[in-house]
């Protein structure tokens, strides 16, 4: 809307909000762009062949491999536990819901770390299980169960959160017409449920996605940085920069960021498109 | 001393939400202005309020202009449509907020300002109300405390947007009459924004009448229901049937039905007239012009009954009120044949293109309503004569 | 209150999640517990109380704080021009705010080593006048701000657009000059906001370590974090020194996720209460 010139004490608010706008940018150039760039100058630092040689190494072609097979085993499962939590939640009404809200929401606001430790603890060669495991020659802290296991943790909420607001605002009306209408619970859910959240879902798998492949703290702690078997991304850029690998650890890390980039970029987009199939306030809704 | 408003213009994106509006509201007086969404009703109201400006024109107060001032040098209450009440404030923190935010200087005391919001809540009786938070009243008395907030800084001006709104009927009507006492007390200067016109009609000294940024019509509730200025008006206050007449010699004719005393001198030949449903006349027996009509159906609506009537001459239905009680005593029924004449019209001539020309308004009237309008069948033998109607013009 | 359910799946859906939770969730954090109170209560208060862990969780603690205080002022800021004004590129940063969720941990921790090392793009001039911020608490700080910011602005974002514009338009008609309206209208209704993305900030912030370690320089009793204690316990095979400083954590967790929870009641009860 186009304010007529004639508004009173116009410019000093114009001034005003030049300012601010000018700060909030500054900020966000300088704090969040920034370390964005310095990933790919650094990764480029010695060219480009450099780059390619560093990223073309096995280790990090394992790596690579490992990360995909964790995101690969722990995202569905998280898709499904997701989908299954946001209907109990945002559809039924029982005692000890506001409990269950919070244990879904609670490796959210648990460190990184503790997470590991938590699966250490339980089966680790200390731990609960271990000694049981051991014995019959199962091995999931530092190996490739105990990764997926401790980024499952870390990953759990995503798809619930996304979920539960925008079912609880759409309400179970339509739900419940399909069901007047003769449909079964199968045919319910794909025919008027999948579709409603379809967008929801997409976007909640992609930040759990990107969660999964750049998890660090938690997968530190249980991989036992066993080169070539158990390092994911974050781990080999870890190892790589402590070796003074600079190049190479930007290197890797510069994939982790394309792969950041990548999910904004289709975050962004689908917030911009399907904004309102997003968003809790969806028609229908209460 | 007066608030006048000239050549106001005001566009959004591409349509005029103010086209070259002129205005002059009276001290004390109590002003409606009622529109359609959409006529720009409530971008008057904030221009006024100093919430947004016109491209161009002049609003000025008791000589003061107006635009140059901000919002808070203006000193006027405004009451929002949906009360816009400070939610993490208490009713009395609200009522408060426009003396606490002066400056030290003009600040009047802590306890000079609880002596006036204990003055004001019990103003608009909700003491003992002070302590709670908007979030724990009805919407008449959230509304009631927007009234007290607004008129705590002592505006002389005080502006209503939609005041009534967001609340049900009942609250409605008595909160309105309510709202015209407190306006004759305080002798304050209001204008007040509705799209209902039963509420411009019951409340307002005067209604500025709005169309698409433009005011149709400004004058008393009388003037407007009787004497619509503008086609518009005749269609947006109260019912209108509409007929189409033709100039016959030296008399408008629809349906065998002669409306004399035309005033343009034979310069229109064609032209649209407005009657409002209680201007028919219903009879059981033939009178001279009448047209003939059959009762399709009677829509009881409690005191008022609503007839739907086909009349064959005309080739339409109209639609005639009359009281419940009257229909009861008649004993009329659906499918009952009877005949209906006019007692009041008000006429505008169609120009070339076909379209109403609102300039040239005829208000007509039957010159000796012999018959009492709403009792028209208990005396069958008088007749109207509709070749001693006189018309006047009025401009 | 047991009723009958309209819509299916209740059973199913409700047992699925308890069970994927409870194996996935509570039984790790079980097992976490257990060790603990293993140590008992004396244990636990004499494993915490060595001077280098205490240096660590102050440092954690104390650091989370400052920095989801600082987030709260510059994402204020940020949400502000992002919701209220219209300027090119405005939905390019609306995105870029989302970077600290997106980007991997480890990944921003060595790009802001990179950039606030004596030699990086910042660090070298901020060196110029003297501010070492690489390797030493204030590059704790600086990662510690980086990964709170997105929850304050996306916290703060919806609550901004839906923040009615006549209520600021009543206290401009009141009287109210616009820094009188920020103050006294605008700041209040966004209380239980702010309090929520400062304690969503402090919540990641505390638990941070990804970032945090390779800026931190890891110099015992100055920059080092409580997290990396922890792992540095478990590298030296100290399960009981790890559950220790572990369930002081857990437990801090649990305090905020709670108060958290009860930050989102209180704004919505506010916003429910809208007339």
């Amino acid at each position: 809307m186009s304010r007529p010139s004639r508004r009173p004490a116009g410019w000093p608010r114009l001034l005003g909000r030049g300012l601010l706008t000018l700060a909030a940018i500054a900020f966000l150039v300088a704090f969040l762009l920034l370390p964005l760039a310095t990933v790919f100058v650094e990764a480029l630092r010695q060219g480009i062949g450099a780059f390619f040689a560093s990223i073309g190494q096995d280790e990090a072609r394992s790596a690579i491999v490992l990360t995909l097979l964790v995101a690969v085993i722990a995202v569905p499962l998280n898709l499904v536990f997701g989908v299954a939590a946001a209907w109990v939640m945002a559809r039924f009404e029982f005692r000890g819901k506001a409990l269950l809200g919070a244990f879904i929401d609670l490796p959210f606001s648990v460190s990184p770390v503790v997470s590991g430790l938590v699966y250490v603890l339980l089966i680790g060669a200390q731990g609960w299980f271990g000694p049981w495991l051991d014995a019959h020659g199962i091995t999931i802290i530092f190996a490739v169960p105990g990764l997926v296991l401790a980024t499952m943790f870390i990953t759990l909420p995503f798809v619930a959160r996304e979920l539960i607001p925008l079912m609880q605002a759409q309400g179970g009306e339509e739900e419940e017409a399909a069901r007047v209408l003769g449909a079964n619970g199968w045919q319910m859910f794909f025919r008027v449920t999948l579709p409603n959240i379809r967008w929801a879902l997409l976007y909640g798998v992609l930040l759990c996605n990107a969660r999964a492949m750049g998890e660090f703290g938690a997968v530190s702690v249980v991989s036992g940085h066993i080169r070539g078997l158990t390092t994911t991304i974050p781990l080999e850029v870890e190892m790589r920069y402590n070796e003074y690998d600079y190049v190479g650890a930007f290197a890797v890390a510069s994939l982790l960021a394309l792969l950041a980039l990548l999910t904004l970029a289709v975050k962004s987009a689908l917030e911009w498109r399907y904004g309102d199939e997003l968003a809790a306030h969806a028609p229908g809704g209460r | 001393m007066t608030l006048e408003l000239a050549r106001l213009n005001r566009r959004f994106s591409d349509y005029p939400a103010l086209n070259d509006v002129s205005l002059a509201i009276a001290p004390g007086e109590f002003l409606a202005v009622l529109g359609p969404s959409g006529s720009g009703k409530t971008t008057l109201l904030r221009i006024l309020a100093g919430l947004d400006y016109p491209e161009s024109g002049q609003v000025s107060f008791n000589g003061r202009d107006f635009l140059a001032a901000a919002p808070r040098q203006r000193n006027v209450g405004l009451v929002f449509q949906h009360y816009a009440l400070f939610r993490h404030l208490t009713v009395a923190e609200n009522v408060a907020f426009g003396l606490r935010v002066r400056p030290r200087r003009v600040r009047p005391k802590r306890a000079d300002i609880d002596a006036r919001v204990e003055h004001l809540l019990k103003r608009v009786q909700l003491e003992g109300f002070g302590r709670r938070y908007p979030s724990q009243l009805s919407g008449g008395q959230r509304q009631r405390v927007a009234l007290a907030r607004a008129l705590a800084v002592e505006p002389e001006l005080l502006l209503l947007d939609e005041p009534f709104g967001a609340l049900d009927a009942q609250v409605r009507v008595a909160l309105r009459r309510w709202l015209r006492r407190l306006h004759e007390e305080l002798g304050l200067t209001t204008v007040f924004v509705t799209h209902d016109q039963e509420e411009a009609l019951e409340l307002a000294d005067r209604i500025a009448v709005m169309n698409r940024g433009r005011i149709e019509q400004v004058g008393t509730p009388r003037e407007i229901y009787q004497q619509p200025a503008t086609p518009f008006v005749c269609e947006f206050i109260g019912k209108a049937n509409h007929l189409a007449l033709r100039r016959e010699g030296e008399r408008f004719v629809a349906g065998g039905w002669a409306f004399a005393g035309e005033p343009w001198m034979g310069e229109h030949a064609r032209a649209i007239a407005y009657v409002r449903p209680e201007h028919l006349t219903l009879s059981a027996t033939p009178t001279p012009g009448a047209w003939r009509a059959h009762l399709r159906h009677v829509y009881l609506a409690g005191a008022v009954a609503h007839l739907e009537l086909d009349v064959a001459a005309l080739d339409q239905p109209l639609e005639a009120d009359m009281a419940s009680e009257d229909l009861a005593r008649m004993g009329l029924r659906a499918g009952d044949g009877l005949y209906v004449s006019p007692s009041h019209a008000v006429i505008f001539p169609l120009g070339r293109d076909g379209k109403p020309l609102a300039e040239d308004r005829w208000l007509w009237r039957v010159a000796v309503p012999a018959v009492p309008v709403r009792l028209p069948l208990q005396r069958p033998e008088a007749g109207v004569s509709p070749q001693r109607a006189d018309g006047e013009m009025q401009r | 209150m047991r009723r009958r359910h309209f819509l299916p799946g209740f059973n199913l859906s409700l047992g699925y999640s308890l069970t994927y939770l409870g194996l996935i969730v509570l039984l790790p954090l079980a097992a976490l517990a257990w060790k603990a109170s293993g140590l008992g209560f004396d244990g636990l208060v004499r494993l915490l109380r060595v001077p280098r862990t205490l240096a660590a969780l102050k440092l954690s603690f104390g650091g989370a704080t400052l920095a989801a205080a600082i987030n709260v002022v510059v994402g204020l800021l940020v949400a502000w021009v992002l919701v209220r004004y219209r300027f090119p590129g405005r939905r390019l940063f609306d995105a870029v705010v989302d970077l600290p969720f997106a980007l991997p941990t480890a990944v921003a921790g060595i790009a802001l080593t990179a950039l606030y090392a004596p030699n990086g793009w910042i660090g070298r001039w901020l060196a110029e006048i003297g501010i070492k911020v690489a390797y030493t608490p204030v590059g704790v700080l600086v990662a510690m701000v980086f990964v709170g910011f997105p929850f304050v602005v996306r916290t703060l974002q919806p609550v901004l657009e839906s923040l009615e514009r006549d209520v600021e338009e009543a206290a401009e008609t009141l009287g109210a000059r616009r820094w009188q309206v920020f103050l006294k209208v605008i700041l209040p209704m966004l209380a239980p906001t702010l309090l929520t993305g400062f304690a969503l900030a402090l919540a990641r912030a505390v638990g941070e370590y990804g970032s945090v370690i390779f800026i931190a320089g890891n110099i015992p009793m100055k920059s080092e974090i409580a997290p990396l204690l922890i792992v540095q316990s478990l590298e030296q095979f100290d399960y009981a020194g790890a559950a220790a400083l572990g369930v002081a954590m857990l437990a801090f967790s649990f305090v905020l996720l709670l108060a958290i929870t009860l930050l989102q009641r209180w704004s919505h009860r506010w916003a429910e209460s809208a007339p």
